[in-house]
């Protein structure tokens, strides 16, 4: 009976106890840790984080990690309460659409001024800083592409022919960064009406829309589909692990964005989110860019990238950063209205 | 309210302290359940008729919404995949749950284990198993006849899979309740086996099968995990409200077809409410359990179906568990342990897994706790009827509310800039809150059930011998009912574990969950990884599982021996 007594209250006391512990502490935080934002692939996320630490390991990053789209919307979500310290690797066109909304904290990074100008936000001081760019391309399988009597394509246009019904995979614009940058360099390759056009046509071979960027190169890589359009990062990726993949820069240019920095208005954390912007565009952090980015911020920095396509960097177009950024609601309204409805029953 | 409902004692005890305790722990229960169901549903509803910006717009949202074929559609599409599902389902789980407990087939015991298998995953395992068996590069791809598995094909399958054992679980307590003398009066009567099936068995387990069709439809209609990773581009309700939400930030939306998800899951709950009331009646003091008698027709030929119906269970486990040992399917089948390193994957790495736990484990425990005393106070109780009654409604309805609905419910009400509960969002605290709160019927329903089978004598002595009620509540009631507590702890950390629906919206970057990595890792386009962690999932639950199922016999020994005579 005591036995019983006795296990009964320590039982209480232990319950009362854990639950004390379940709901303090929780909040805990220590004063030097930096809530990032980012759409930088998940893989990196761990090696950016302790390269920067070798340099500043007082300040300790919390990442949080989505889709380009996924970020942006979050951060406009939260616009009112911003919950990010900074931004390390989310798109260009994201971050001038958060600094039209007066979201951003301008601060010119330390060693600014050695960084390729078409990388650094125009204004003064900047208020987002580039990384590396990202550069679409095309994922193709060649060991499905035998199979299924699919050839190689070699330009956007290709894509629309009828021999690629059903084999190509592409990423949903509104959720995805590369989704928009594929949509957007099509406006700008083809024109508005042209650009639409050659959609329509793209449209009627596409098997399904991704909601990531980098899930059409995966499903490539793994057979699940023949085309994926993705990003030559990715697929540089995929292809080192193993996987039977060509990537093709399509003939008519390729839609490329930036990957920025930019320290969020508000901070609680300004002097530690201001060391982590110096540190990005550092020579040290452009070096470690450059293992998966053929193209960084600072010349003379980048080395080629295995499996990267040689011609990449000449087949960029002029990306027109303003204009995309200005018109990028309206041109994923147009995308959802016309493509977004694809689960209605093919009669 | 001065009028005390005296129990089955005759005498009226003097329990006016006790009486207050009681109250106090039913408004507490009354409290939980209104911050954790009542206001965040409001919040939603109230949401769905408000602009981005806050402003009451009234109907505007839902005519946007139905003028959007594609999002009205997914109506059409929900419902075609939930009554195929359902139908299939329901048949298959029959034929089980008669073999097992009208046929006098051989190892009953291992089908019923394997039966309950679904339940132990996520319901991501089936719809990531299934594109290793029919995806482009299935193993049996060619079995579709050219049909893609991406869409209705794939979440039919996928959810019949996952529904199963639910439908075979009551299904099987619907056959078991039945009455032999009828059967006696049906040979004595040389009525055939065949029309004895129609005339007598079916008509009994009429209220089982409408009950069973009622909870299938209901978890097919709500699912987000099958058609999250098979649907392809078939957009099912669930899922429009994660492409609102996650993809576009569009609450207002997701608000309006939460709503609407939320009504046929509401008539088709109450509709089984109404159901399982008339069951009460069925089965009279004087009913002869039925004895099954061997047929070898009969019994080899459910062998052979349970056998088909056993092995597609498993096969469909065992290839997730295959693809993520493989290193690159298809072209690499070497067997690597790599797909298991989620440090570097989208989704928050071995730390996800780690959350689960911790998070299963407090939702157990806390919500074990809770949940009981609650049905004890509701069960038990003196006094306060009105307030009883309306926590054992309350305790019902999260039945009746979809996860996807109730995760989005809680945005709305603790993210809210006003709300005094607002620390516990984006904490661990708040997966807790609201798991326990999605979950809280089934454990709210075992304890009421373990507690009726307890004679109110109990309570009604211990009055008298002036033993105040929570002593008699920790020493005889607890332990008398721990089957049943076990049962609930058990319950509550394996649903935990699994679900995605109502954390899909809630989880924080240090509280990602492993059920919500293997979503993102198959949106990634990870599909080993994700299978790895779906399958680290299932293996918690199948250890914890086998534990219990052991641990309880011996348990069932020690506490319950009074039982006996």
């Amino acid at each position: 009976m005591t036995k019983k007594n006795m296990f009964g209250k320590l039982g209480t006391a232990a319950a009362v106890g854990l639950a004390l512990a379940a709901f303090s502490g929780l909040q805990a935080r220590a004063a030097s840790e930096l809530t990032v934002y980012t759409a930088v692939e998940a893989e990196d996320l761990k090696k950016y984080a302790a390269k920067f630490n070798e340099d500043h390991p007082d300040i300790k990053i919390k990442w949080v990690r989505d889709s380009t789209g996924i970020i942006t919307a979050k951060l406009l979500a939260e616009k009112n309460n911003p919950k990010a310290d900074i931004i390390w690797g989310l798109a260009a066109t994201s971050l001038m659409l958060l600094g039209n909304e007066g979201m951003l904290e301008a601060y010119a990074p330390k060693g600014v001024d050695k960084l390729d100008k078409k990388f650094v936000d125009a204004a003064n001081p900047p208020t987002w800083t580039g990384m590396d760019a990202w550069v679409a391309a095309i994922c193709y399988n060649t060991v499905e592409g035998k199979a299924n009597n699919v050839p190689a394509p070699a330009s956007w246009k290709d894509l629309t022919k009828p021999v690629y019904k059903g084999h190509v995979i592409m990423p949903n614009p509104n959720s995805s960064g590369t989704g928009f940058l594929d949509v957007s360099s099509w406006l700008q390759l083809f024109g508005e009406k042209g650009g639409w056009e050659y959609m329509d046509g793209l449209h009627q071979n596409i098997s399904r829309y991704t909601h990531s960027g980098s899930k059409p190169c995966k499903l490539a890589a793994a057979g699940e589909t023949t085309i994926g359009v993705s990003f030559a990062f990715r697929g540089a990726k995929s292809k080192a692990k193993g996987a039977p993949l060509d990537i093709i820069i399509p003939t008519e240019g390729v839609g490329w964005d930036m990957e920025a920095t930019a320290i969020v208005k508000g901070t609680k954390n300004l002097a530690a989110a201001k060391t982590l912007a110096d540190w990005s565009i550092s020579r040290k952090a452009n070096e470690m860019y450059n293992a998966g980015y053929a193209v960084v911020a600072m010349p003379g920095v980048a080395k080629p990238v295995k499996f990267f396509p040689e011609n990449t960097v000449s087949a960029m177009i002029d990306n027109n950063f303003a204009w995309a950024a200005s018109n990028r609601k309206a041109i994923l309204a147009e995308w959802q209205k016309r493509y977004d409805s694809k689960s209605e029953p093919k009669k | 309210m001065a009028v005390t409902t005296i129990g089955a004692g005759a005498v009226k005890p003097k329990v006016s302290g006790d009486e207050r305790m009681m109250r106090v722990g039913i408004v507490v229960i009354g409290l939980f359940l209104l911050i954790g169901l009542l206001l965040p549903l409001y919040a939603m509803m109230s949401k769905s008729f408000q602009d981005s910006d806050g402003n009451f717009i009234g109907l505007a949202n839902y005519a946007e919404y139905f003028s959007t074929p594609a999002l009205f559609f997914s109506i059409y599409n929900s419902l075609t995949v939930s009554v195929l599902a359902t139908v299939i389902t329901i048949s298959f789980a029959f034929v089980y749950a008669y073999a097992l407990t009208r046929s006098c087939m051989p190892f009953k015991g291992v089908f019923r284990a394997i039966a309950l298998i679904p339940i132990l995953a996520p319901s991501l395992l089936p719809a990531i198993s299934l594109v290793y068996f029919f995806g482009k590069q299935g193993i049996i791809k060619s079995w579709l006849f050219g049909e893609s598995i991406y869409g209705p094909i794939g979440i039919v399958i996928g959810e019949v899979f996952w529904t199963f054992p639910h439908a075979m679980m009551i299904l099987v307590t619907a056959l078991s309740i039945t009455d032999a003398r009828l059967y006696e009066a049906a040979a004595a009567l040389r009525t055939s086996k065949i029309r004895t099936f129609f005339t007598v068995t079916l008509p009994g387990a009429k209220y089982g099968v409408i009950s069973a069709i009622f909870v299938v439809f209901t978890l097919v209609f709500t699912d987000f995990g099958v058609p999250k990773v098979i649907g392809g581009q078939y957009n099912v309700l669930s899922v429009d409200i994660y492409k609102q939400v996650i993809g576009q930030q569009n609450f207002e939306m997701g608000a309006v077809v939460s709503v609407v998800l939320l009504i046929p899951a509401v008539i088709s709950f109450t509709i089984d409410r109404i159901v399982q009331r008339r069951q009460v009646a069925l089965l009279s003091a004087r009913a002869v359990p039925l004895e099954p008698k061997p047929n070898r027709t009969i019994d080899t030929s459910m062998l052979i179906v349970c056998g088909i119906i056993a092995f597609v269970i498993v096969s469909i486990i065992v290839m997730a568990g295959y693809a993520s040992f493989v290193q690159f399917w298809p072209y690499n089948l070497n067997l690597v342990l790599s797909n298991y390193d989620f440090d570097v994957m989208d989704g928050g790495g071995w730390d996800s897994y780690t959350n689960s736990i911790q998070m299963a484990a407090w939702t157990a425990v806390i919500g074990t706790a809770f949940i009981f005393t609650g049905a004890y106070l509701v069960e038990k109780g003196q006094g306060f009827k009105k307030g009883r009654t309306v926590i054992h409604f309350l305790a019902i309805l999260p039945l009746a509310v979809p996860g996807m609905v109730l995760g989005l419910s809680y945005i709305f009400f603790f993210n809210h800039p006003d709300n005094p509960f607002g620390f516990i969002y984006h904490t661990m605290a708040i997966l807790v809150v609201v798991t326990i709160a999605h979950f809280y019927t089934v454990s709210h329903l075992t304890a009421v059930t373990a507690l009726k089978q307890m004679d109110p004598e109990f309570e009604a002595v211990s009055a008298s011998l002036k033993v105040p009620f929570y002593k008699t509540f920790w020493r005889v009631t607890v332990p008398v009912c721990m089957p049943s507590i076990i049962n609930i702890a058990v319950y509550l950390f394996v649903n935990a574990m699994t679900t995605v629906s109502a954390v899909i919206f809630l989880y924080a970057p240090d509280t990602t969950l492993a059920a919500v990595a293997v979503l993102n890792m198959d949106d990634a386009g990870d599909i080993a990884p994700a299978a790895a962690m779906a399958m680290l999932i299932f293996a918690t639950n199948a250890v914890l599982y086998s534990i219990y199922s052991l641990g309880t016999r011996g348990l069932q020994a020690r506490t319950q021996a009074w039982r006996k005579r």
